[in-house]
């Protein structure tokens, strides 16, 4: 031992943060994805509008006991449609139960979605690409480095895009799948949907780390933060995430804001101040884009009338049309094994035989 | 034919499943340059390559997670969880997750995948490498639960596990790893999944036992030379209802043995089922024969705690009486 202090860094990293359209509206167009021209940019605001409408809709539902709890993603539009909009057809989205604005992007029929939130699981079409909504919290993590492994396994191009919360960043699941991704280099874009709070407890009673994004250095693998209010910066950066993933995994920050409830079943007066959702209702992500739209003559109005009118025709719709599920209790038995065992077959037979299903419309 | 421990065994299944399909992977802590802590996966590294035996970080929930996520993309994993006492950082995968994908999915999803554990004591090993967990894997549903007694039912029963299109918990009993050989048949077959094997007629009592208990409970019939019939479940869950019933109607005296510990245990569903379904055809009270209801001991305690030979006679003949 020489006694002398070596002052060598044997780590360097560095979190970057992008924002390419601030909350005026203005855009950094060196930075705009040459891709983005004008039509798509409408397309991102509409997918927007409409998860939003959704969003008010389902809540309504549930508001008046027609739906089950319901956790709504108002204020996290750009992070979901930005990031969903930036996926190839065959790359697969691993969900949590916030990602309703994903899945609209990718093409999940709405009367699946109101199926699933009255209280009715359905089959996932395969044309999605995507996987079921999942419940415990960072649980789905690992599915996503499993999916992604079998991806590179059978040498396809698909890459897998999870979505996370910013508590589940605290969990097991998050850092186990994380590893798993850096050791076996997978083609994974991870995107922590950062909206501030899970259920009441703030960001910094989750972790003492300046940011989320930096939890991927622990597992060697890349990380960024970006504006997730900001759909254009969330769509480069899981864009770019995507086209380097073959090399390997991706951490996405997105910093956005939880403008609603957690879940129908919280009331968030009790451990937030007005004033802190006011100001970020000044960051709105729809707004911003209206702003930009509207400033190049591209948005008025009397399209944001039209707009409003037919997507709230195909909300209800969607919603008249599991109005009335039509219930087959018999299939809660037979989809649980590839067979039917015979002790279940019994307990199914058992049911049917004695009536036990005859008051279950109550 | 081989003469074949029940880690060869094991091994000769996983060989000739992966043969037979390319989408079948073995992943788990030490289980590829080691060849698994038991030696169960020896020899699949150098034969399959490292795409396809993965030794992985320590991490059970991670192990066990990721392989429904390749088991959803169209893969088949066979993981290991180098103890059983580990597993249950996996369990709420197992539970949340392996359990209820194909039902949550209406079946868009299934989750065709095996879990392989080492269970049970009597090995004189640490702390939380003796347990036996059947029961809780067996409760939800949702999963198969099996554990072979023989070298012969752990072949075929990997074998069928690596071609159903469910999730399977395999536990092997360490005990019996390496405590006896038997003829096993080169080629691939199958046992079948949710069936008991009688492995001794008789008609003065049934015992019904599974793992571990299955040759202490023999080695006691044939020291006593009772009129015992004995019935290995080898599957948990889906449980044998009607082997266990036919036998329990045929002898009309029923003892259950195992070695998982005795409140709420596999035994207490068994005993329900006969209590519910043949109880008039019984002469005597069914009686169980398990560990003592509490945490598995360390070492220096075990032969205290285990179900032992003097244990189960004083049963036999307490039914018998």
């Amino acid at each position: 031992m020489s006694g002398v202090l070596l002052e060598k860094a044997v780590f360097d990293g560095d979190i970057e943060y992008l924002q390419v359209m601030d909350e005026a509206g203005n855009m950094d167009q060196s930075l705009l994805p040459r891709e983005l021209d004008d039509n798509k940019i409408v397309e991102m605001y509409k997918y927007m509008l409409f998860a939003r409408a959704n969003d008010a809709k389902m809540l309504s539902l549930q508001r008046q006991g027609r739906a089950v709890t319901y956790a709504p993603l108002v204020g996290e539009e750009a992070t979901q449609i930005g990031s969903a909009l930036a996926m190839r057809k065959d790359d697969i989205f691993v969900p949590t139960f916030r990602q309703h604005g994903v899945y609209l992007v990718r093409g999940m029929p709405l009367e699946w979605m109101y199926a699933y939130w009255r209280g009715y699981e359905e089959p996932i079409p395969k044309s999605v690409n995507g996987t079921a909504i999942i419940i415990p919290v960072a649980t789905q993590m690992p599915h996503a480095a499993g999916l992604a492994y079998a991806q590179k396994y059978k040498k396809k191009d698909s890459v897998v895009v999870v979505y996370v919360g910013d508590g589940g960043t605290s969990e097991g699941d998050f850092y186990e799948a994380l590893n798993f991704a850096g050791v076996w280099k997978l083609p994974l874009v991870v995107i922590i949907e950062n909206n501030q709070w899970a259920i009441s407890v703030p960001r910094e009673k989750q972790t003492a780390a300046k940011t989320l994004a930096q939890k991927a250095f622990a597992a060697g693998i890349g990380g960024i933060q970006v504006d997730g209010n900001d759909v254009i910066a969330v769509y480069k950066a899981t864009k770019e995430a995507i086209e380097k993933a073959k090399d390997g995994p991706m951490v996405i920050e997105c910093v956005t804001y939880r403008l609603g409830l957690h879940t129908t079943a919280d009331d968030p007066t009790k451990y937030r101040t007005d004033a802190e959702v006011e100001s970020w209702k000044g960051k709105d992500p729809i707004a911003r884009v209206r702003a930009y739209l509207t400033g190049k003559g591209l948005w008025n109005e009397e399209m944001e009338q039209k707009t409003v009118q037919e997507q709230g025709k195909e909300i209800d719709a969607a919603v008249e049309k599991t109005e009335h599920p039509k219930e087959d209790p018999k299939s809660i038995f037979t989809n649980v094994y590839s067979f039917v065992p015979q002790n279940l077959q019994e307990e199914l037979d058992d049911a049917e035989r004695n009536n036990f299903w005859q008051d279950g419309s109550q | 034919m081989t003469q074949s421990n029940m880690v060869t065994a094991i091994n000769s299944a996983l060989q000739q499943a992966m043969t037979e399909n390319e989408d079948i992977v073995v992943l788990g802590e030490d289980v590829g340059r080691d060849g698994g802590v038991f030696r169960v996966t020896e020899g699949l590294l150098d034969k399959f390559g490292e795409a396809r035996v993965m030794d992985t970080p320590l991490s059970e929930s991670g192990i066990i997670g990721t392989s429904i996520g390749m088991a959803m993309a169209g893969l088949h994993p066979i993981s290991e969880i180098q103890f059983a006492g580990f597993m249950f950082l996996g369990f709420s995968q197992l539970v949340n997750h392996a359990a209820r994908y194909r039902s949550r999915t209406r079946g868009s999803f299934t989750v065709p995948m095996v879990v392989r554990t080492p269970v049970s004591g009597g090995v004189r090993t640490l702390e939380h490498h003796s347990e036996s967990p059947e029961v809780y894997y067996s409760h939800m549903g949702g999963l198969i639960v099996v554990e072979p007694s023989t070298p012969y039912d752990a072949k075929g029963l990997m074998i069928k596990a690596a071609r159903m299109d469910d999730p399977v918990v395999f536990l092997e009993p360490t005990k019996l790893y390496r405590l006896f050989k038997q003829e096993v048949p080169d080629e691939a077959y199958e046992v079948e999944i949710g069936k008991a094997s009688t492995i001794r007629e008789g008609s003065a009592l049934s015992i019904i036992t599974y793992g571990t208990m299955v040759s202490v409970v023999r080695d006691v019939v044939e020291r006593k030379k009772v009129d015992a019939e004995i019935i290995d479940l080898r599957t948990i869950n889906p449980l044998d209802e009607k082997a266990v019933l036919d036998s329990a109607k045929k002898t009309g005296r029923v003892v259950i043995v195992h070695e998982a510990s005795l409140s709420f245990g596999a035994g207490a569903e068994i005993a329900a089922r006969i209590a519910e379904k043949a109880i008039f055809e019984l002469d005597a009270p069914v009686i169980r024969v398990a560990s003592p209801s509490l945490p598995y001991p360390f070492p220096g305690y075990e032969r205290y705690y285990l179900p032992n030979a003097a244990k189960i006679s004083q049963a036999i003949d307490k039914v018998l009486r």
